[in-house]
This record gives C-alpha cells, sequence and structure tokens, in this order.
C-alpha cells in the first residue's frame, strides 16, 4: 500500500467578526491541497469566509487524565462569572 | 440500516459491579450521557465495535453514492441533475465526515477501504439492489434516505463524540434528500400513466429491501443490548421499522400508491400498522455477497481506488519534493 | 465602432449562436465531469470535481436560458439541452473528449479553464448587460476552476515518473483540440465589432502565458502546434457527441411532452 495522505484538522471562521471553529477533518497532500480540499469539503453551503488548516499529528492536545487538576480549580473561582453577584432589581440592567 | 448487525464481541453485558473501576467509570459516564472523546481510555470492545459501525455507516455512503450515481448523466432537466450531483456529492461528504470520525479510534481511512476492498467490511444491504428507472431515484431519496434518517437522528445523541458531531452535520445537510426524493415522485405522479407505473414500480422494488435496511429482529440480541448499553445504537431494529411503516404508509396514501403487503392493516389497539415479515433469506443472501449488484458496485469502489493510486502517489511526490526545495531554500538564505 | 446599421434579425441570430456555443461547453463539460462522481481516486476529489460540475450545470441554465430569450420561439434551457440533436450543439470539440484517466480530465479541465477564464473576463465588460451579468457570476467560479486545475496538473507534472508521463500523454493528445478556442467566423467578427464578445484570438497570448507557465512549473513539455481540429462551432461534431445525447436525453426522448 502507497503511504496515505496526511491528516488535517480544519478551522473556518462562519462569518466575519468570530472565531474560528473546528469543523471536521481531511486528507492532503500539503498544506495548500488542504485549504482547496476544506473549501470544497467543509463550504459546500456557504458556511465559510475563513480557512485555517492544520496537520492532526502537530496538534499538541491536553490529557484526559490531566483534566482533573487543568479545569476544576477554575471551577471554585464562580466570582470569575457575573452569576455570582445578586444585584438588586431596582438597578436595572448592569 | 447504513450500519446493520454490527457485533460487539460481548458474550453478555456487564454489570457496574462487575467492571473494574476504569470501566466502571467509563460507563458510569456514558449512563450519565457525557460523552466519550479521542484518546480518553474506552474499553476495547467500545473501540472496536465503534470501528465497525462508523466504518460501514462510511462504506455505505461512498458505495451509496453508485446507485444514484449511475443517473446523474440522465437526469431529465439541468434542474433535476444538478440537484441529484449535490445529492450524491453531499453523500461523498458524509461518507469523508465518517471515515475522520473512525479514525479518531486509531483506524486509518486506508486500512477501512482494505476491509471494504478484500470484501471483509459490509455495507448497507440496500445499495446491492439496481435502479432501474428514474422513479427508483426518487424512491431512493424517500425510502432509504428517510430510513437512514430515522436511524441518524437518535445517533446525533450518542456516546462517542466524534461520531455524535459528525451525525448532527450529516443529519444538518441531509434533510434535503428526503424531500427531493418525494419531489420527484410527486411531480411523477401528476405526469403521464407510464410516469405513474414507474413509481408504483419503484415502490413495489423497493419497499421491502428498505423495511430490510433495519435489520432483523434484535430484541434477543446480546450485540444490541451492549451497544445499548454504550449508547452506540440508541432503538431497536424493530422499534425503528414500525416507525417508519408508520410514517411511510400515509406518505405513499398521499401519492396514490399501493404498499406491496398484502398484510398491512393499521391497529387501532397498538396505534401502528401491522405488517408483513421481509423475506430473510434474500436479506441474508444479498449480506453474504448474493444481492444483484453486490460484484458491480465492489468492482466500481476497487477501480476507482486501484486506478486512482498513480494520482494519490504523483500528489504525495510533489509534495515531498516541495517541501525539500522549501528546506533547502531556507538553509540558502541563512 | 460600425456605423451600418444592423440587422436586428441577423443579430439576433447570431446572438443566439453565441449563446449556444459558450453554455453547449458548460453543458458538455459539466455533463464529462459529473461522470467522475462516485468514480474519484480520492473522496476528496471526489466532491470537488462535482462542485465543478455543479458550476457548470449552473451556467449552463443561464446561458441556454438567455439563448432561448433572445431566440424569443418559447424554448427553455431544458429545451435546448434536452431536444436538440448533434449538429445543433455548439460546444467545442475539446469538452466532448472521453474523460480517460482522471490526470486527462484534469488537463483538458486546465486547458479549458484557462480559456473560459479569460473568455469570461473579458464577456464581464460585454456591451451587453445581460451577458455581462451573467459572466460576473461565472467568472468568480471559474477563476477557482483554474485555480485548482491549474495547480493539479503542476503536481502531477511534477511528481512521480508516471503521474508526469501520464500528464505528458494526455497534453500531446489534447492540444489538437486547443486551436478551436481561438478561430473566429464571421459571427465572432461581427459580435466582437459591437463589442459583445471579445475577438477569439485576442484571447490566445493570455492563454498562452497562463498554460507555459503551468507547463515550465511542471516540467511539461508544450506540444508544437500543428493541424488543430474543429468543427463543434459550427454543429460538426465527433462521434462521441451523440453517445453523451442518447443518454442525457434518454427520458425527454423516450416519455415527449411528460415533466419531471
Amino acid at each position: 500500500m502507497s503511504s496515505e495522505w496526511p491528516l488535517w484538522e480544519v478551522f473556518i471562521r462562519g462569518q466575519h467578526g468570530l472565531n474560528h471553529r473546528h469543523v471536521g477533518s481531511l486528507h492532503a497532500p500539503d498544506a495548500e491541497m488542504a485549504i482547496n480540499n476544506a473549501r470544497d469539503v467543509y463550504t459546500r453551503r456557504n458556511e465559510g469566509v475563513s480557512i485555517w488548516v492544520v496537520r492532526s499529528a502537530d496538534i499538541t492536545a491536553s490529557a484526559p487524565s490531566e483534566k482533573g487538576p487543568l479545569f476544576d480549580p477554575s471551577n471554585s473561582k464562580v466570582y470569575r462569572h457575573p452569576t455570582f453577584f445578586d444585584i438588586p432589581d431596582e438597578v436595572g440592567h448592569m | 440500516m447504513y450500519a446493520q448487525m454490527v457485533k460487539t464481541d460481548a458474550a453478555r453485558v456487564k454489570s457496574l459491579d462487575e467492571m473494574e473501576p476504569q470501566e466502571r467509570t467509563f460507563q458510569e459516564r456514558v449512563d450519565q450521557g457525557q460523552k466519550i472523546e479521542p484518546k480518553e481510555w474506552m474499553p476495547e470492545g467500545y473501540r472496536k465495535t465503534l470501528i465497525r459501525q462508523i466504518s460501514q455507516h462510511a462504506h455505505s455512503e461512498i458505495v451509496g453514492q453508485l446507485p444514484e450515481g449511475n443517473w446523474i448523466t440522465r437526469a431529465p432537466t439541468l434542474e433535476r441533475k444538478a440537484i441529484l450531483l449535490a445529492k450524491v456529492q453531499d453523500e461523498a461528504g458524509h461518507g469523508l465526515y465518517l471515515y475522520c470520525a473512525a479514525e479518531t479510534l486509531g483506524v486509518s481511512r486506508d486500512e477501512m477501504y482494505e476491509q471494504l476492498h478484500s470484501g471483509k467490511a459490509k455495507y448497507s444491504s440496500i445499495f446491492n439492489y439496481p435502479t432501474l428507472t428514474w422513479a427508483d431515484i426518487g424512491a431512493i431519496g424517500w425510502l432509504v434516505d428517510g430510513a437512514a434518517i430515522m436511524n441518524q437522528v437518535p445517533l446525533q445523541r450518542c456516546s462517542y463524540g466524534p461520531y455524535a458531531r459528525a451525525m448532527v452535520r450529516i443529519c444538518k445537510e441531509e434533510s434535503f434528500h428526503q424531500r427531493q426524493g418525494y419531489d420527484i415522485l410527486m411531480k411523477m405522479v401528476k405526469g403521464t400513466p407510464a410516469q405513474k407505473a414507474m413509481v408504483q414500480d419503484a415502490l413495489n422494488r423497493w419497499w421491502w429491501p428498505s423495511l430490510m435496511m433495519f435489520g432483523p429482529s434484535d430484541d434477543a440480541s446480546v450485540h444490541s443490548a451492549q451497544s445499548m448499553a454504550w449508547k452506540i445504537k440508541q432503538n431497536s431494529n424493530d422499534e425503528l421499522r414500525q416507525k417508519f411503516v408508520d410514517q411511510t404508509v400515509p406518505q405513499a396514501e398521499y401519492l396514490g400508491l399501493t404498499v406491496p403487503d398484502p398484510d398491512l392493516k393499521w391497529n387501532e389497539e397498538k396505534g401502528g400498522y401491522d405488517f408483513g415479515e421481509p423475506d430473510w433469506e434474500e436479506f441474508f443472501n444479498v449480506i453474504a455477497g448474493n444481492g444483484p449488484c453486490n460484484a458491480e458496485r465492489l468492482d466500481a469502489r476497487r477501480k476507482a481506488w486501484d486506478d486512482g493510486a498513480w494520482f494519490r502517489d504523483g500528489l504525495t511526490a510533489h509534495a515531498e519534493k516541495a517541501a525539500g526545495r522549501r528546506a533547502a531554500a531556507k538553509i540558502a538564505a541563512e | 465602432m460600425a456605423t451600418a446599421a444592423v440587422d436586428p434579425a441577423a443579430r439576433q441570430a447570431a446572438l443566439f449562436e453565441f449563446l449556444a456555443r459558450i453554455g453547449d461547453n458548460a453543458l458538455i463539460l459539466g455533463h464529462r465531469v459529473s461522470e467522475w462522481c462516485g468514480h474519484a481516486p480520492a473522496l476528496e476529489e471526489d466532491i470537488a470535481l462535482a462542485n465543478t460540475a455543479l458550476d457548470l450545470i449552473g451556467q449552463t441554465q443561464l446561458w441556454l436560458g438567455l439563448a432561448g430569450e433572445v431566440e424569443d420561439k418559447g424554448r427553455s434551457a431544458d429545451d435546448l439541452a434536452y431536444l436538440r440533436d448533434g449538429y445543433e450543439f455548439r460546444n467545442i470539440l475539446l469538452v466532448e473528449r472521453p474523460n480517460g484517466d482522471f490526470g486527462k480530465t484534469l488537463m483538458r479541465q486546465f486547458l479549458f479553464d484557462a480559456w473560459h477564464y479569460l473568455l469570461l473576463k473579458a464577456l464581464k465588460g460585454s456591451s451587453d448587460r445581460r451577458i455581462a451579468d451573467i459572466a460576473e457570476k461565472a467568472f468568480k467560479e471559474v477563476s477557482y476552476h483554474l485555480d485548482r486545475s491549474r495547480d493539479l496538473v503542476i503536481r502531477l507534472g511534477d511528481g512521480t515518473a508516471e503521474s508526469h508521463s501520464r500528464m505528458q500523454a494526455s497534453l500531446d493528445e489534447l492540444w489538437a483540440f486547443t486551436g478551436e478556442m481561438f478561430m473566429s467566423d464571421a459571427l465572432d467578427a461581427e459580435l466582437a465589432e459591437a463589442g459583445i464578445i471579445p475577438a477569439p484570438q485576442s484571447l490566445k497570448p493570455g492563454w498562452d502565458e497562463i498554460v507555459a507557465e503551468a507547463l515550465t512549473e511542471g516540467t511539461l513539455k508544450k506540444p508544437a502546434d500543428g493541424y488543430m481540429h474543429r468543427g463543434g462551432r459550427r454543429g460538426v461534431h465527433t462521434e462521441h457527441l451523440g453517445f453523451i445525447l442518447a443518454e442525457m436525453q434518454f427520458l425527454q426522448r423516450a416519455y415527449p411532452g411528460a415533466t419531471w
């Protein structure tokens, strides 16, 4: 079997002003072709204004086992969320 | 269904008490409706079953391009041609999303192709039936996509994150597929007697194979029970088949068609239709490779793959050369 | 600009002829490309090529739709596509060439796209507003077609020894079908004079440049300009067109008057 084209992760900016969002993956021989393929595969219904691609192998992910230490500490910092503070209704929108 | 009779390797479904701590945590997360993501710990059986199910689903999408694809060049108007091409193209896209979802479980697309081409992996029985008239294109959209949607909608909530997300995208895109099929038939039944006869003939041929898509009754199947415990299957085959019949019969009546089942009868008590038993011998024969089009379908897929090898290799070679040249230019510049 | 009075009937006929030429090119090439759906060498390519075919079918609807309007005999784009016989088709011979291997399909696409791109670019400035509007939309689509087919021709030319030799063989075979794009007759001259279309030969230098650049980058050798096949633009086709139409028009011919 000949060698398979590498896998790429595709990120698309759906509208001006929004973040790029991960939409899926595809295979392509290099980055330029991955962009073209992403245009053809993931924007068939007018979904994008900008495309990023990155080789799946180049993504460093947090290990699932570290999920506790990485994310639990922020659970206790509830004061970072606006709902933590009770503002009387009379004050109006804040 | 697009994935039929997926085996799980389970002899029976374990209870939480019987599980090792890791598996127990996993099962509890599934029970709570949490999504399992790639690289997280999962039982080997779960991983293997998912690979089987997702790749079978993916194979069905790309083999499913063929029966409809052979009418793209014969579509009767420019608009019908564009719609059908867009639909069959979507199926390629869905195959692609699903292969990618399976790849997150540690299998490559090439390996999955190899399994398809060697006949080891299965795809849905329905695509081994021939498309003989333009009405068949309508019938496939209406019945086959209709049956597929019935299975795919609940799969959007399945426990494996990448599969669930692929399903969300697929369901969104597929919403027009069933309608385009029904639209073809609505137009034809309002047409000439020959057109009407074509539609009835299509229903006669596609009705039973469509019911077979859900697979034989699996109420007693350990694989089905295990898949349900893992939340990669949400409903039994019989439940989905009943739902499909209940939904489809009134649609057939609206078209003025006769469903080719003498046992079909409304059952007031259960609030659904009673209907006859599909010919399971035919089903098992089609699964075993004896359907009318099994050989053609597999040959077409193999040919596309083998004939395209030079193309894929050519692009790989160019990408490597270009990367080499870029690296050399960079060194020269430094 | 010509000052002689224009015969409206002759102008209408010339315009119809031009619209049939450009519309039939899109129709027949779109048909050929759509034959690949489900059979391409990679899923990504299958999807990409279907996009090209979809664009071409869409352009067909616009060009032949306008042709029917101009003709004013109540024929729709579908009537023109499905109810004319081969001798009434006006596409160039290049687009009816069989697909061959994937490389030949891409080479045919590239040679056509480079010309189509330049033609549409010029038509955006047509003195006929209706033509300029369609060209405006089609030009965007075809710019992408050209980007893609050029890129693939270069990559495959500069790929493996096998991909190189396949691309060279395709180029050598198709080359004799490129001359027809730049041939001119009285009708072209008249419409060019009126600023409705560019003179066909005026597109040649630009096409030569696009093609030469890509071939050089793809390490492919440009064939010598020898005899060029012709005939499609006046309805004299190769045998291939008849089979395309037999397939494409089957339902409309087998069930006259039925609607679908």
